[in-house]
Order: structure tokens, then C-alpha cells, then sequence
């Protein structure tokens, strides 16, 4: 009767053991394992982000004719205002700190992360914040409509007068969030820094781990000024200061400064566990070392540093002395280097490498040449004049889409195929995972690239109607975003079914290194028998040395048994 | 021989990319909407040499990716490892170097365009702002025909001063000159024109793609703000900054004229006692409260949510006379 008494229980915690194979209750629980959290944040934002992709399809549906005939235009600002929140907080923030969370105790040898408890609580932080912005669709006035920026004076001017607005749950929700995210950074940073297992020295460490590390120092020194601005935005909103209004004397661009200080690094800490990813699984896909493995990992912490100092690119028109323009042009451009750098060392790493073509490898391949092309356009969007042109219109929403989309969503995809093993001792099914690749890349240059001429033709962003110039490539964009739609389908089959039924592979399916590949898939509760003692550094392809002194790896010098049948097909066909 | 093949291949793909990137340089003029101001010229030189220097890193870097991506693939049965190269340090000095200079350089031309944009001091220019740090920027003698219209624009004539209001959701134009309002913003060709910007209510932006400048107006700010038409026609002003619910509609026309033609229409618009104008905002918005009337509310599939009411139309001088379609055409 009574299934749960038969659950092993860990005595100590008095939590289901992670490690049980069917016990899927582990993930309704308060449980303080890393792994357990790591995957309770992935699933749990991946559901924000179909919210999110629904919202985006309704948009491109408006945006399939020039006039405004589908929603209502408050109902089209409310969209792209909830799309772009939830695709930021509720998506791509949560994901990438969950496969943090997921991998980085198992990559430098520790137990857990130091403080599991509160590891626990910034999870569960993010449900109740997300539904908490969800209800504003049920609130009189209907959600915030002032984009995600919620720049004053238009997210000050609550036409409904009421005090419970989606304006305030928007920012309580996403106040929530940051400090959810706060509390996340100092268990990362803290966790990296004294729990490396003994022989992980710094230039020992994964690029995962550093890229990790530099995306949590930018929560940790940016997101005061952000929380700070939010309290400062509520407080005009509801009892009436003057910090940001204008027609109490409070100035508007203030706020700005507070809102890009940290929202600029915050897409580098998007952005850079992507790049971790991309570093972890080509060398592993195409067999060598990663190239210039120390100064790809140095230049995570250069661009946590410059990243810190070119918010005001964001504010080229707004009345800000050219002096500021000069000077926010130099370290823009400047940023470009570290990133440049990476690119090269990526290029360099495939290079004469024995390259497979698995799912993961494939999209962490797409998101580099992605990336390469948002980069650049990056780079026109730094030089003053240009931006003062297309600032504002479609130009920055076919950038940006082109880095969340294009580079760290195909980013996280690479992750969660690549440890999907590892995660579920399960292999995923290739056939299905090539199908998602491809509509998920083709699709991408569909919706985005048309972005780009739009934006120098001059259609501003936001716009819920637009002029018949502009018809065409919108047609273009729309039906790119449905193919993105319809891309999640066969990878939501694919997680399903294989998770349930897929084919069982053993601890090291891809025979990688990696202290995360030495235990058992899924790993247990405490991740080692014995803390791996490493010796060697983290891409020793080819070179054929083991990379701890006390755990034998078999898989990697011997022709592996456990490698995975569908591997098999791919390199016979 | 291994070497040479590779040498060869190298330099006729160099000189491929060479060619693109200029190619793309060229084409990327055509991108852009009517180039109607002498700083709209400068900007589409300046993004020119962007495209066709980002054409040359693109295909530069994405040729050997997929090169190797191609030929680099293990054979079936081969699950032995890459030979173990970690790195070469003077490829890494190289390819940091070279990037460096790069943008160092970017920003650089960058600079000296928008220097010859603001000739006659800044461009831009923010009244009841503290810290003014702002210097006149003096041109040399350059011989670039855009630079050169700003500069006979600039000292031919006195600039003509335009004081443009934006609200929610409006554009009014006032010529101080002869006290003449407009929704429509007329302009004479070939004169440095001086805008003064000024919201009364949130953020908007002042864009105008043909001219290819973007400026906020920020309430309790008056902002000066200069440039210079030299092509007559009609283009369209767009309201750049997310302003609210009818952001989207917040658009009017502009119309450069031969200065003849400016100043009979402003004589014109002078004899005008002022009316109400059309305003798509207010348009709409009666459509939606007026329950069962009007073609946009019944077109609608989804009702909307609370808005803050549009302003009264505008009271002007003159105004187009527009169909009350959406977007006005
Ligand atoms: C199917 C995929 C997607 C489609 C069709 C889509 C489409 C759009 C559209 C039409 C806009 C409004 C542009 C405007 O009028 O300014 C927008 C804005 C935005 N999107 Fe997406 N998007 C997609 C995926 C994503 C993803 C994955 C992210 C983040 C990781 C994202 C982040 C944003 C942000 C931050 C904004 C700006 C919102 C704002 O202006 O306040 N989008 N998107
Ligand atoms: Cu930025």
C-alpha cells in the first residue's frame, strides 16, 4: 500500500536518494541535492519559455500584415513586455544557473553546493515569482505594457489608479527574481572558489566553471544597482516619491543609468555560460584539446570586468554629452576582443580535429556561427553614429535575438543533449535531435535575419502596426517564428520519450573527460565514493593521461563497450 | 607541395573574401531608406566601411569553420583521439592583436564622423543640464561633399530654428518665425535646421530614417538638435522611443521643400486660423470607448485593456488632410 515507505530514504536529509531510477517525486520535493535543483530549474523555465514562445507567436501573428487587426495594441504591448520578461527572467536566467547548478559541483569534484539549503530556496523563488507575474493577466488594466526595460515615465502611469496594477507585480516579480539570483551568485561563487576538489588549481578548471564564475561576479556587483532601481521605481509608482517622475521633478534618464549598469552585464551572464558550453563540448566531440584552453577561460574574467563599463551604448539618444558617448564607444568596442578571441579559439579547436556530427556537437556548432554574426553586428551598434540611426528599431531586436536566440539558446540545447546521459543515464534519439537542429537553425535565420534590413529601412521596435514598406520581410520573420514554434515539438517528444524508454549507455557514452563523466549516470547523492584527486588538466585528447590519480576511467583509452548504439549508426552511415 | 596547395588555396580564398567584402560594402547602400541629409551621407560612408570590414571577419572566420567542418570529420570506425595541440601562443598574440587594432580603429573613424556631424558644435545639445562639457567641435578643411554641405548649409543662411512638441500621441511642429503650427513637419532643403525638442509628457524619440538620426525627448528638458536636409520629397517621422499604446501610430509625415516652396506654404499656413487636426491616436481611441461603433473596434479580435486617454487632437494652423486609415498612409 504505502509506496513511500519503500522509497530509500537518505536518513540524514529525509529526502527520496536523487540517484533512485524511478523516483520522480524527488523533483516535487524541497530537496537540497544540486542535482535535483539543477534539473527542477531547467524543467521549470523550459515551461516558461513555450509561455513566453506563445506569446511570440501571437506577436508575429499581428505582425504577418501591416495594420494593427488581430490583438488590440494594449494587448500587443502587454505581449512583447511579458514575452521579453519571461524569455529573460523566467528562461534563459534560470536555465543557464539550473545546468550550472547541474554541472558545476560534478566538474570540480564537490559534494554539493556550499549551501545547499539556500540552494533550494533561490529555486523555489522562481515559480512563486513567475506566477506572481502571470496573475497580472487577471488583474484589472491587465499586465505591465511598458516593455522590459520599464522605463519611466510610461510604466509610472497606471491608467487603471489602481494600487494592485501589473506594473507593480511585474517589478515585485522581478525583484523576486533578482534576489533569487543574488542568492544563487553567492552560492556559485563561493562554491567555486573553496570547494575544488584537491589537485583543481585555477588553470585545472573547466572553461565551464570559470565562464560560470564570471557570469555570477556580474550578478553579484550589478544586480544591487538594478534591485535598488526597481525599489526606487516602486516606490513612485505607489506612494508617490519623485525619484524617476518628471512632473514631480524626478528625472527620468536617472533610471536608465540604474536599469542598464546591470542589464548590460547581465546579458554577458547570459551569454557566457553559453560560451562554457561551446568550450566543453567541441573538444569533446571532436576529439582534441580545447585551443588556447587558458586564455578562453581568462577571457571570461576580462569580460566580466569590461562588461561592467559600456551600459551607456544603450543610451546614445537620450541626452547624454557626447563626451559619455565618446568614451562608452571605446569600451564597446573594446568587449569585442575577449569575445573575438573565444570565437578563434573554437575554430582552432575543430580544426584538424576527428569531428562528429552528434546533436549536441551540431548545435553548439549553429550557436557559434550565430554568435560570430551577432558579434559583429554588435560591433556596428557600438559605433555612435550608426546606432543613432537604428537604436529603437528592428536592427537591435534582430542583434539581440541573434545572441539569446541564435547563440545561447542553441547553447543551452547543446547542454541538455550533451549531459543528457549523464542526467538520466539514458541516450536521447539522434534522428529526432538532427530534426530539431535544423528547424531550429533554419527557423532562427528566418525570423531574425529579415530583422536586420528592417531596422536600417527604419521600422522602430514595439510596434504593434507598421507601414506596407515593411510588409515583406515581416512576412518573412512571421514564418520563421512559427518553424521556431513548431522546432520545440520534436525536441520535447525526444526528452520524453527518452527519458522514459531511451536507450540505457553506461557512465561515459561520449568517452569525455571530466570528473563529471568518472561517477555513475545519473550520479549519486553525494556525486563520489571518494573526491576525485586530479592531476592533469580538463581536455587532455589525444594525449592519453589520466586526469585523476585515484578513480580508473576505462572509457577513455579503451574501445569502449558502452558506447551508445545510436553513436554507433552515426559514424557507420 | 602539401604546404604550397595550402598557400594556394589560402590566397584565392583571401582574395575571394576580398571581393565580397567590398561587393557587400557597395550593396549596403542600397539598405537604407532615401539618403536626404548631409549627416545621412557620412553615416551610410561610415556603415559602408563597417559592412564590408565585418563581411571580411564573417566569411574570414566562417571559411576555415566549415573547411574544417567538412574535411575534419572522423572516418566510420575512428574512435581514436586528434593529435593534442593546446594552443600556439603567437597565433593567440596575433589573433588578439589584429582585432584590437581593428576596433581601436572602428571607433576611431567613428569618432571623426560624428565630429563632421556636429559642426557647428554639438549636435545636440541639452538645456537645464549640469555638467555642459560640451566644446565646439571645429572641422578642418576636409574635402567630402556631405561635410561640405553641412558647412555652406551652415554658414550661408542663419539656421532655421523648429520647435517640435511630442505628446501622447502627437507631433506638433511651431515655426517661431511666423508663429505658425503644424502636424506636418515642412522643411527647406539645404539649410541647417535647429529643432528645439521638448515632451510634455513621457519619453519619445524624434526619428526620421531618411535622415538617419534618432534623439529622445525628455520631459523637463529642452534639447537643441541640428542637421541638415538636402534632398526635397517626403518622409516619413516616426516616434522612436516606446511612448505607450498608441506608440505605434505616433507618425506624420515630413516634407522637404525647395525654399521657395517652404515659404509659400508658411505664408500659406499663416493666413490658417488654427482647427483641430487629425490625430490616428485620438481616432482610435474614440473607436474603442464608443461601444458598437466604428470599423477598427469590430476589425479587433481580442479587446484590450485600460489605456491612458490620448491628448485632445492638436490645435494647429495647418494639417494634412489624412483618411482615417491605420497606419496613415
Ligand atoms: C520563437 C522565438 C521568438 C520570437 C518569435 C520572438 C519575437 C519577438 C518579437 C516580435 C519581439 C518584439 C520586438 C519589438 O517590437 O520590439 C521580441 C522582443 C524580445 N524578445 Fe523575443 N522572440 C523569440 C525568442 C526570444 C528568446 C529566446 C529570448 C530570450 C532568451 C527573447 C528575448 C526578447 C527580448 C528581451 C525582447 C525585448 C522585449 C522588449 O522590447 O521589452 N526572445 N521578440
Ligand atoms: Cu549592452
Amino acid at each position: 500500500m504505502t509506496n513511500i515507505s519503500l522509497e530509500p530514504i537518505d536518513i540524514v536529509r529525509g529526502q527520496p536518494y536523487p540517484g533512485a531510477p524511478d523516483n520522480w517525486k524527488r523533483f516535487f520535493t524541497f530537496s537540497t541535492d544540486h542535482k535535483v535543483i539543477g534539473i527542477q530549474y531547467i524543467v521549470t523555465s523550459f515551461f516558461f519559455f513555450l509561455v513566453g514562445g506563445l506569446f511570440a507567436m501571437i506577436m508575429r501573428g499581428e505582425l504577418i500584415t501591416p495594420e494593427a487587426d488581430l490583438i488590440d495594441r494594449t494587448v500587443y504591448n502587454a505581449l512583447f513586455t511579458m514575452h521579453g520578461s519571461v524569455m529573460l527572467f523566467f528562461w534563459t536566467f534560470p536555465v543557464l544557473v539550473g545546468l550550472g547548478n547541474y554541472l558545476v559541483p560534478l566538474m570540480i569534484g564537490a559534494r554539493d553546493m556550499a549551501f545547499p539549503r539556500l540552494n533550494a530556496v533561490s529555486f523555489w523563488m522562481i515559480p512563486v515569482a513567475g506566477v506572481l507575474m502571470m496573475t497580472s493577466f487577471l488583474v484589472p488594466g491587465g499586465p505591465s505594457q511598458s516593455g522590459w526595460w520599464a522605463y519611466p515615465p510610461v510604466s509610472l502611469q497606471n491608467p487603471t489608479g489602481n494600487l494592485i496594477n501589473g506594473q507593480v507585480l511585474w517589478i515585485l516579480a522581478v525583484a523576486i527574481s533578482g534576489v533569487s539570483s543574488i542568492m544563487g551568485a553567492v552560492n556559485f561563487v563561493t562554491t567555486i572558489f573553496r570547494m575544488r576538489t584537491p589537485g583543481m588549481t585555477w588553470f585545472k578548471t573547466p572553461a565551464f566553471v570559470w565562464a560560470v564564475l564570471g557570469a555570477q561576479l556580474i550578478q553579484l556587483y550589478g544586480l544591487p544597482a538594478l534591485t535598488g532601481g526597481a525599489i526606487m521605481l516602486l516606490l513612485d509608482l505607489t506612494i508617490g516619491t519623485s525619484f524617476f517622475a518628471p512632473e514631480r521633478g524626478g528625472n527620468p534618464i536617472l533610471y536608465q543609468h540604474f536599469f542598464w549598469f546591470y542589464s548590460h552585464p547581465a546579458v554577458y551572464v547570459m551569454v557566457l555560460p553559453a560560451f562554457g558550453i561551446f568550450s566543453e563540448v567541441l573538444p569533446v566531440h571532436a576529439r582534441k584539446p580545447l585551443f588556447g584552453y587558458r586564455v578562453i577561460a581568462a577571457s571570461s574574467i576580462l569580460i566580466t570586468i569590461i562588461s561592467g563599463t559600456v551600459w551607456v551604448h544603450h543610451m546614445y539618444a537620450s541626452a547624454t554629452p557626447p563626451w559619455m558617448r565618446m568614451f562608452f564607444m571605446v569600451t564597446t568596442m573594446l568587449v569585442a576582443v575577449p569575445s573575438g578571441i573565444k570565437v578563434f579559439g573554437w575554430v582552432a579547436t575543430v580544426w584538424g580535429g576527428k569531428i562528429r556530427f552528434t546533436t549536441p556537437m551540431l548545435f553548439a556548432l549553429g550557436g557559434i556561427s550565430n554568435w560570430l554574426f551577432a558579434g559583429i553586428t554588435g560591433i556596428f551598434l557600438g559605433s555612435v553614429p550608426i546606432d543613432l540611426h537604428v537604436h529603437n528599431t528592428y536592427f537591435v531586436v534582430g542583434h539581440f535575438h541573434y545572441v539569446l536566440y541564435g547563440a545561447i539558446v542553441m547553447g543551452i540545447y547543446a547542454a541538455i543533449y550533451h549531459w543528457f546521459p549523464k542526467m538520466t543515464g539514458r541516450m536521447y534519439y539522434e534522428g529526432l535531435g538532427k530534426l530539431h537542429f535544423v528547424l531550429t537553425y533554419v527557423g532562427t535565420a528566418l525570423i531574425f535575419l529579415p530583422m536586420h534590413p528592417l531596422g536600417l529601412m527604419g521600422m522602430p521596435r514595439r510596434v504593434a502596426s507598421y507601414d506596407p514598406e515593411f510588409a515583406y520581410w515581416n512576412v518573412v520573420a512571421s514564418i520563421g517564428g512559427f518553424l521556431l514554434g513548431l522546432s520545440t515539438l520534436p525536441f520535447i517528444l525526444n526528452m520524453v520519450s527518452a527519458w522514459i524508454r531511451g536507450e540505457k549507455v553506461g557512465n561515459n557514452p561520449w568517452r569525455a573527460y571530466g570528473l563529471e563523466w568518472l561517477t555513475s549516470s545519473p550520479p549519486s547523492v553525494e556525486n563520489y565514493e571518494q573526491l576525485p584527486l586530479v592531476i592533469s588538466g580538463p581536455y587532455g585528447y589525444g594525449k592519453n593521461q589520466p586526469l585523476v590519480s585515484n578513480i580508473p576511467n576505462p572509457g577513455l583509452t579503451e574501445f569502449p563497450e558502452s558506447l551508445p548504439k545510436s553513436l554507433m549508426q552515426e559514424t557507420t552511415s | 607541395m602539401m604546404k604550397l596547395r595550402a598557400i594556394l588555396t589560402m590566397s584565392v580564398y583571401a582574395i575571394l573574401v576580398t571581393f565580397a567584402s567590398f561587393w557587400m560594402a557597395k550593396q549596403s547602400y542600397s539598405w537604407f531608406p532615401p539618403e536626404a541629409s548631409a549627416e545621412g551621407k557620412l553615416l551610410d560612408d561610415l556603415f559602408s566601411l563597417f559592412t564590408g570590414l565585418g563581411t571580411f571577419i564573417y566569411l574570414g572566420v566562417i571559411g576555415p569553420f566549415l573547411y574544417s567542418l567538412i574535411f575534419h570529420r572522423a572516418s566510420k570506425y575512428d574512435l581514436s583521439d586528434a593529435p593534442p595541440i593546446e594552443g600556439n601562443t603567437w597565433l593567440e598574440i596575433i589573433w588578439t592583436a589584429i582585432p584590437l587594432a581593428l576596433v581601436l580603429t572602428l571607433a576611431f573613424v567613428s569618432y571623426r564622423t560624428y565630429e563632421k556631424m556636429s559642426i557647428r558644435g554639438p549636435m545636440e545639445l541639452v538645456h537645464l543640464h549640469l555638467p555642459q562639457v560640451v566644446e565646439s567641435a571645429y572641422a578642418e578643411p576636409f574635402d567630402s561633399t556631405p561635410q561640405q554641405e553641412i558647412q555652406n548649409a551652415a554658414q550661408s543662411a542663419s539656421v532655421e530654428q523648429i520647435d517640435v512638441t511630442a505628446r501622447q500621441w502627437a507631433w506638433v511642429f511651431h515655426y517661431p518665425e511666423q508663429d505658425v503650427t503644424s502636424t506636418e513637419l515642412h522643411l527647406p532643403v539645404d539649410r541647417r535646421i535647429r529643432f528645439t525638442l521638448r515632451s510634455e509628457d513621457v519619453l519619445h524619440g524624434f526619428y526620421i530614417p531618411a535622415f538617419r538620426l534618432d534623439q529622445y525627448l525628455v520631459p523637463n528638458q529642452e534639447i537643441d538638435f541640428e542637421l541638415t536636409p538636402v534632398k526635397t520629397g517626403t518622409y516619413r517621422l516616426r516616434d522612436s522611443m516606446y511612448s505607450g499604446t498608441y506608440f505605434a501610430a505616433n507618425q506624420t509625415d515630413v516634407v522637404v521643400q525647395t525654399p521657395d516652396e517652404y515659404q509659400r506654404w508658411l505664408a500659406d499656413a499663416a493666413t490658417q486660423t488654427p482647427s483641430p487636426a487629425f490625430n490616428q491616436a485620438a481616432y482610435e481611441y474614440g473607436q474603442t470607448s464608443e461601444p458598437g461603433a466604428g470599423s477598427t473596434k469590430d476589425k479587433v479580435a481580442v479587446r484590450g485593456w485600460a489605456t491612458i486617454p490620448p491628448a485632445p487632437p492638436p490645435v494647429v494652423n495647418y494639417a494634412p488632410k489624412h483618411e482615417p486609415v491605420s497606419p496613415p498612409a
